[in-house]
């Protein structure tokens, strides 16, 4: 495994009283695995990718949980690990391409950087290596591209930009948040295939966040679903489309008009709202909106247990033996 | 660019001239004669000594005359002759406008230089005793009055401890030092009246520094510098303080006449030879030549420095851009 993220909890203490975005999160990737990560908004999706990184902004804190990486605990690491990891081992691409930019640093630059610290690229190889990379991910006249700003790039280059400073250490492991949200219809289909381009050409795995579980279908190898906090449903990407056994999944498919071929609005399907995380209902925090709840679900949080061909946080689903 | 430029120029000849127009009917229609003023020692004067002077200097005409005759020949660069100090005012702005630059100059820097080190320090340990003590410093200094400060200043370090010199800006056998002992010497005279002038303008600075440089530190841009790898002293330093600075540039435009104004005041307590000495003694002894050329200079400068401060805004932003389309 490439990456192993172990019983992860990260706490806000707010004046509204204390909220865990992160709530017991396990999972791992394996090497050249796409991983995605999907749930809707609030669940916690962006806190678990900034936990990874161990940049959870104040007044959040990760309490507990290990993110192994190659043996090694990053939460336990000294700063100037963490340094190496961030960008070097794992690299980030974020929703807004135009925050995420420095507005007053020109594209090349911002690129070439990461590739002088990570990989120790001399100026003028890391300037050729900025202009190779934005050339690789479909930028025309790169080299023009290098020298521009962020507000001269359209949305879509912004984020192929972004996506090269993030590939630009060689990390082992991407993490996409949300990769496509901020773009067009048209341009989100493009982003996904070069992200599945960059996975084969450098061979680095990929976790593929989205409140869009048609997106992750199309790209992920196996899928999370998380709700409130929590993973509720983990397993083979097919296992999770095809035959959803979490009534939350449930309700994720069922709002996809057609499957693969078009993003749907889940919030429209699934009775009820997103819960506030400051204040969730005793038992399973999915129960006043699940149709299958009964009066066990009230009582305590079911735990994410291996029930055949995935692994479910249901007390309405049984093991079975896998049937694939 | 150079278009930008020849433009903002252009524009700003009605400004300064509307500047210059208003000082004249301000100064001329205000109480007092120079002509009374000049001739107050010998009162026993002869009525028609003092027709003859006020006639020499053109004020028996009609102040619509005086004014066209003022225009025309300063536009020539003429500004005539003082009537306190009997020579003409292009020589003797010829000697105080460098020294009173030379002031400013120096007291922007130490504003820069302070202020900019002291915010950015004060917004990176926020929170810390150092950053309440920055906070509260710059509040005190911000607060205390420029004139008062000087006088403490003199006080304390010329008077008490012998320091500095209390006034000049040069000592008495300057004529006589070599030439480190004369640079020496002008920075030793300088280091109160900039202190003065600087420092008010640096606690403003390290206030604003500090509350930019924190609202950027906020940005997803350095969250995403921070999940790159990148140090937190490198963020602060290539990522977050261009951004921070791009407003701090737009309030040194607009300081430069809060500043010429200050030099009025700090001139006159450490007879400091410059500009805004010249304007105080000018103004009290109605010397209208003297008074209508340094407000030009004033209004000159003013509109420069701001000029300045758009294109280091251009400069530093390059959201920013003043040139026209095609160049
Ligand atoms: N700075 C913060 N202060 C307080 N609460 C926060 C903060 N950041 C996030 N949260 C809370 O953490 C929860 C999870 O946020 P997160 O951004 O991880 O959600 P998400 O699943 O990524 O949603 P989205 O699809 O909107 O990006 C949210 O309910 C939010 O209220
Ligand atoms: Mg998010």
């Amino acid at each position: 495994m490439l990456l192993s993220v172990r019983d992860l909890r990260t706490r806000f203490e707010l004046d509204e009283g204390e909220l865990w975005p992160v709530n017991g999160v396990s999972f791992s990737v394996g090497t050249g695995e796409t991983l995605g990560l999907v749930g809707e908004s609030g669940s916690g999706k962006s806190m678990v990718a900034l936990s990874i990184l161990d940049l959870v902004p104040a007044p959040g804190r990760i309490v507990s949980g290990e993110v192994d990486l190659g043996g090694e605990d990053l939460l336990s690491m000294s700063g100037a690990a963490k340094r190496r990891v961030r960008g070097g081992e794992i690299g980030i691409v974020f929703q807004d391409p135009s925050a995420s930019l420095n507005p007053v640093y020109r594209i090349g630059d911002q690129i070439a950087d990461v590739a002088r610290l990570h990989r120790g690229l001399g100026r003028v190889e890391a300037r050729r290596e900025a202009v190779h990379l934005l050339g690789d991910l479909g930028i025309q006249q790169p080299e023009k591209r290098a020298r521009a700003y962020p507000f001269e790039l359209s949305g879509g280059m912004r984020q192929r930009a972004q996506i090269a400073i993030a590939i630009a250490g060689r990390p082992r492991l991407l993490i996409a948040d949300e990769p496509t949200t901020a773009l067009d219809a048209t341009v989100q289909a493009e982003i996904c295939d070069l992200l599945k381009h960059v996975q084969g050409e450098f061979g680095m795995s990929i976790l593929l966040i989205s409140h869009d579980l048609a997106l992750v279908a199309d790209v992920a190898d196996r899928i999370m679903v998380m709700y409130a906090g929590r993973i509720v449903e983990v397993g083979h990407w097919t296992a999770i489309t095809q035959e959803p056994r979490h009534p939350y999944t449930k309700g994720l498919i069922g709002a996809i008009p057609h499957l693969g071929a078009g993003s749907g609005s889940p919030l429209e399907a699934i009775a009820g709202t997103v819960p506030d995380l400051t204040d969730l209902p005793d038992g399973c925090p999915f129960h006043p909106r699940c149709p299958e709840a009964g009066e066990d679900c009230r009582s305590a949080v079911p735990r994410l247990q291996d029930v055949g061909d995935r692994l479910c946080a249901c007390y309405r689903v049984k093991h079975t033996e896998a049937v694939t | 660019m150079l278009a930008y430029i020849v433009r903002r120029l252009l524009l700003s000849v009605p400004l300064i001239l509307g500047i210059v127009t208003a000082t004249f009917f301000i100064a001329h229609l205000a109480p007092g004669d120079p002509v009374d003023l000049y001739l107050q020692p010998h009162r026993q004067v002869d009525p028609e000594v003092i027709e003859r002077v006020r006639h020499d200097r053109g004020l028996d005409r009609p102040l619509p005359v005086q004014y066209a005759n003022w225009l025309t020949s300063s536009a020539r660069g003429d500004f005539g002759e003082s009537f306190l100090l009997h020579r003409p005012v292009r020589e003797v702005l010829a000697e105080t406008v460098p020294y009173t630059l030379l002031l400013i100059l120096a007291a922007l820097l130490v504003d820069a230089l302070l202020g900019i080190s002291l915010g950015v320090v004060s917004a990176v340990k926020r929170g810390t005793r150092l950053d309440r003590t920055v906070t509260l410093g710059s509040l005190v200094l911000y607060a205390m009055p420029g004139f008062w400060l000087a006088l403490m200043l003199v006080l304390v370090f010329s008077v008490r401890l012998g320091w500095f010199p209390t006034s000049q800006a040069t000592s008495l056998d300057y004529a006589s030092l070599s030439g480190p002992g004369k640079l020496l010497d002008r920075l030793w005279h300088m280091v109160l009246p900039v202190t003065v002038l600087g420092v008010a303008g640096a606690a403003a600075t390290a206030r604003y520094m500090r509350g930019r440089l924190l609202d950027v530190l906020g940005e997803e841009y350095i969250t995403a510098a921070r999940a790159r790898g990148f140090r937190g002293w490198t963020i602060v330093r290539r990522h977050a303080m261009k951004n921070a600075m791009i407003p701090i540039i737009t309030i040194y435009g607009m300081s430069l006449p809060l500043m010429l104004g200050a030099t009025t005041i700090v001139e006159t307590i450490f007879a400091w030879p410059g500009m805004g000495r010249l304007t105080v003694d000018a103004v009290l002894g109605r010397d209208y030549p003297v008074i209508l050329a340094t407000t030009t200079v004033a209004a000159v400068l003013t509109v420069l420095g701001s000029l300045l401060a758009d294109l280091g805004y251009a400069a530093v932003d390059p959201r920013v851009s003043y040139d026209g389309p095609g160049n």
